[in-house]
């Protein structure tokens, strides 16, 4: 077939462009944010290495709450979405059949083909005071006047579990699907309940899918910007936030990227302990997602 | 088969319940942006004050500056489409090379290789941005001091998010045509190649046609998300935002129906591109890997 | 609809272990199980025989409850079925893919029916072993499913049901996806088994063989019913209709009219003028068309019209072509006049074991071993399939 020597050659024509994203746009962007962040500056256009900004961090109550808070809030907002979504990938895949679960599929898909700025839009609009729940609200009587919405807490989960649902509901629908139907059948035929089955049959197997929907919704709400800002406005708080203003607005590079790693760390951190936690392998993980 | 497992008539009924719930909770807010890109009223809030089509067609004379005179917001789409275009053939080119690259070659170095080519999907969006703008700020500065060159280009700016968005957009690319050629089946090209065709014939007759639905697919999904990106962006945008970026700005500043308007052009283009890769029968493919638009 | 009451009171120790009374099942436009009835003895090996679609496994489910009937009634060990749901019936299935939990080893599938019962986890552990020692698997508590060799998971799947003392196993086509070898091997452990645990056991199957080799009574279901019960002795030899004589064993099948009848023998003419004889099986007026299975056995051949007894028609023929297969070796004969190819078995002694393809030879059967019925239309499409090697010349 081919010459040892033409393989050689488009082995090599094939990792150019490979190493050349890999190393230009990932490894060396994040070698050059690790050495920005450890170094000092000292002088106007003199630096020495150095740990301040992280010791800023941590020295700094409001960060590291914004960090804990951030790191909170995006577990919360996991754990709704796969709550909510579970049953929903359940429906699609072992209730509704043929074109009633296709069809049901393709319509939890379709929100998520919109940008998030247009979702976000919506939740402003269903949600400000002058917007449209609370003035209905305010209608019904179930407040004396329509009270604000947004800038909760509250709003926020909301937001980050209606962003993130696509990417529980995906792999949650696909690890259900390969979940042979007789099995339950089998679990029943041996005695158990709903419960049990559930325990022992569909967690198990779903488990690949579970940790694949977690790790992704956990790592996008951590890294979110957009729904934060927008739905909790100057209550959100989010550790992002802290990193745009350092980077954009104050010019402290230093600082914004030893924000920037720190949550890198904890992104990675949190979704090490899932994978060990569920003893799944990151790239099984990733190819299933 | 569950189904065949006789409910009871309330469990039934909730999950009916649960499913309506669940749909107007995902509805609810595109349906709310739709309905209020119609309302005749300066703010997009109730109560309704009836329907007008001012905020597509308005122009300065009638006090109401329409999506389609709105010269700042179409300059905005325009931008994105640019931005899109560009991650699109760059994400293709290199998703397709490296396809081949991890599914025909065994080499030392393999299994890291595959295991980087994954990663940009778990760093966090903001993240991409800042390190590549730093990372590409340095060099400029230093061509700048040392070598007195002049490389804008490295500056905030769109090349910049070209390459932000591509860095992550990539990898989609790379998994999705790979899945496909993994489940080639190799004998077509011997077979191909025992009928006496060259490797090119091959590629051009055999290969390339087999990869057209996941090509196709994947530059579906890489012209969406790249359109539909903001957390990157926003970290390298210069002086001409996309689309995204210029939504969140006017929103910040009180959103006006106009808004609204492109809002619902986007739900519109989005759907057309849809339905178009869906009637091309490749439904599962791109509607499963739209799941992997992070960042 | 409601037939059953006698059952529902019998004393449930003299009572069968399964009963099933007047059950129907409606899918669309389809019966796939129309108003049958019947019983299985306590402890006997039952199979219910059929082509795919006939409604077997619809049967099969509606016992274990996945299915809810239209009407009638189920009763195991004299209780009615009605309202129970399947995880609280006396009956244990293994399923067709025999449904083993992959994520748990031998050992947890074993005692899964018996932790859900609530049984302490030490008493669990030693019945579970108890049970696996019994099938041949002792010490595989710790295996993964995926470590065991066909038989094996066979063997898992019944352990895992039978563990719960059910009063019924019910086995969806077990065996189906195992290799030949390895399914001659496991009829014969399936029997053994049933017979040292001694309960009942309904099978389905759309294999003849299966159902002959390990059943004490075997029900042949054809379009939602029984075409016939009993045991598979009757079965293959006395088959009660067309259908039953096509699906059940090899069979040649011949079509014609009925030109004659003396006594118990009917006398039949092919189409293409072939007069052959064959029992009398039902009521069927001269003229009329009906259809004679033959089998292989029954036919003797040989070179020498005159070996031949002396007492039955010849025929003449040329041998089409050799079918060798060991003991079960056969020859296709074209009859001479008619052009009808029939299929011969071959003494096992090998004799014949040298005839040759176009060779001229004489054949004849006893009619008393054959046997025809008056055509119904409906069955003769049926067996059409069940033997190609008896296409009419």
């Amino acid at each position: 077939m081919h010459g040892v020597w033409q393989r050689r050659l488009m082995l090599t024509l094939l990792l150019a462009p490979a190493l050349l994203w890999l190393f230009a746009l990932i490894v060396l962007p994040h070698v050059d944010l690790a050495l920005l962040s450890f170094r000092e500056r000292t002088a106007p256009r003199e630096y020495q290495a150095g740990l301040a900004q992280y010791r800023t961090f941590f020295t700094e109550p409001l960060y590291w709450h914004v960090f804990v808070r951030t790191a909170i809030m995006s577990m919360l907002a996991t754990a709704l979405t796969l709550v909510i979504a579970f049953p929903i990938a359940w429906v699609i895949t072992k209730v509704a059949r043929g074109r009633a679960s296709s069809l049901l599929f393709v319509v939890c898909l379709i929100p998520f083909w919109v940008s998030e700025t247009v979702r976000a839009l919506g939740w402003l609009i269903l949600l400000r005071e002058s917007g449209v729940l609370p003035v209905l609200l305010a209608k019904f009587g179930l407040t004396a006047v329509p009270v604000e919405l947004l800038y909760h807490d509250t709003t926020i989960l909301t937001g980050l579990v209606y962003t993130s649902l696509l990417f529980m509901v995906v792999p949650l629908v696909s690890s259900l699907e390969s979940l042979d139907d007789s099995l339950i059948e089998a679990a029943y035929d041996l005695g158990a309940n709903g419960l049990s089955i559930l325990r022992r049959i569909v967690i198990p197997h779903a488990a690949p899918g579970i940790t694949a929907g977690c790790i992704v919704v956990f790592m996008l709400t951590l890294g979110n910007y957009l729904t934060p800002n927008l739905l909790g406005g100057k209550n959100s708080q989010w550790f992002t936030e802290l990193i745009y203003t350092q980077f954009i607005v104050r010019f402290n590079w230093e600082q914004g990227a030893a924000f920037g790693f720190l949550l890198l760390a904890l992104s990675t951190a949190i979704v090490a302990l899932g994978l060990r936690l569920s003893g799944q392998r990151f790239v099984d993980v990733m190819r299933r997602s | 088969m569950i189904a065949s497992l006789h409910r009871s008539a309330w469990l039934r009924a909730a999950t009916v319940l649960y499913v309506a719930a669940f749909l107007i909770f995902l509805f609810l807010p595109l349906v709310t942006v739709a309905v209020f890109a119609f309302n005749n009223a300066p703010y997009p809030a109730p109560p309704w004050r009836g329907f007008t089509f001012d905020w597509f067609v308005g122009n300065e004379s009638s006090g109401r500056v329409g999506l389609f005179h709105d010269a700042e917001l179409l300059g905005s789409i325009w931008t994105s489409v640019v931005v899109a275009s560009w991650v699109t053939a760059l994400s293709l080119a290199v998703g397709t090379a490296n396809a081949f690259l991890m599914e025909r070659f065994r080499f030392p170095g393999r299994q890291a290789l595959s295991i980087l080519m994954l990663t940009p999907l778990v760093i966090p969006g903001v993240i991409l941005g800042i390190s590549i703008l730093s990372l590409m700020s340095r060099i400029a500065e230093f061509a700048d001091a040392e070598l007195g060159l002049d490389l804008d280009f490295l500056r905030p700016g769109l090349p910049l998010v070209v390459l932000g968005q591509f860095s992550y957009i990539a990898t989609i690319a790379t998994l999705m045509i790979s899945a496909r050629l993994k489940r080639f089946d190799r004998t077509l090209e011997e077979a191909a190649l025992n009928l006496g065709a060259s490797h090119a014939a091959v590629l051009r007759t055999i290969t390339f046609p087999y990869l057209a639905p996941a090509l196709i697919g994947s530059a579906a999904i890489s012209f969406l998300m790249s359109f539909e990106n903001f957390n990157t962006t926003l970290m390298l945008v210069g002086a001409d935002p996309p689309l995204t970026v210029m939504m969140y700005g006017r929103m910040r500043e009180g959103a006006s129906p106009v808004l609204n308007a492109v809002s619902l052009f986007l739900m519109l283009a989005s759907a057309a591109l849809v339905m178009t890769l869906m009637s091309r029968g490749s439904r599962g493919a791109p509607a499963r890997t739209g799941a992997r638009s992070p960042n | 609809m409601s037939t059953a009451e006698p059952l529902t009171t019998a004393d449930p120790l003299s009572a069968p272990d399964l009963g099933v009374v007047g059950l129907s099942k409606q899918f669309a436009d389809h019966r796939a199980v129309d108003d049958l009835s019947f019983s299985v003895d306590r402890g006997s090996f039952f199979s219910i025989l059929g082509p795919s679609g006939c409604g077997k496994t619809t049967l099969l489910r509606m016992i274990a409850g996945f299915t809810l009937p239209d009407g009638g009634n189920i009763l195991i060990g004299g209780r009615s079925m009605q309202g129970v749901a399947p995880n609280r019936r006396p009956v244990n299935m293994v399923f067709q893919h025999l449904a083993l939990f992959p994520m748990m080893n031998v050992g947890e599938n074993v005692e899964f029916g018996l932790a859900r019962r609530g049984v302490q986890r030490g008493e669990c552990r030693r019945r579970a072993d108890a049970m696996l020692q019994r099938v041949g698997l002792a010490g595989a508590s710790h295996k993964r499913i995926d470590e065991l060799s066909g038989g094996q998971r066979q063997r898992v799947a019944i352990a895992r049901s039978l563990v719960l003392e059910p009063t019924l196993l019910l086995l969806d086509e077990p065996l189906g996806a195992l290799d030949l070898k390895l399914r001659e091997h496991m009829k014969i452990e399936l029997k053994q088994l049933q017979a040292s645990f001694g309960t009942t056991f309904v099978y389905i199957t759309h294999d003849q063989s299966e159902a002959l080799v390990l059943s004490d009574h075997v029900a042949v279901m054809n379009r939602g019913r029984f075409e016939q019960r009993g045991t598979p002795q009757e079965l293959y030899y006395e088959p009660a209709t067309a259908f039953v004589a096509g699906f059940v064993g090899a069979n040649n099948h011949i079509v014609g009219r009925l030109t004659g009848v003396d006594g118990a023998i009917a006398e039949i003419e092919t189409d293409a003028g072939w007069r052959v004889h064959a029992r009398k099986s039902g009521t069927m007026t001269v003229g009329g068309s009906v259809e004679a299975f033959v089998r292989p056995e029954v036919v003797s051949v040989e070179r020498e019209a005159a070996l031949l007894p002396q007492d039955h028609v010849r025929y003449a023929g040329e041998v089409q072509s050799l079918l060798f297969d060991g003991a079960n070796s056969a020859v296709l004969l074209t009859e001479e006049r008619s052009h009808f190819n029939i299929r011969v078995a071959l003494p096992q002694t090998g004799r014949l074991a040298s005839l040759e393809v176009g060779e001229r030879v004489s054949f004849s059967y006893d009619p008393r071993r054959a046997i025809c019925f008056a055509s119904d239309g409906a069955a003769t499409s049926a067996t059409g399939s069940s033997m190609p090697a008896s296409s009419h010349g």
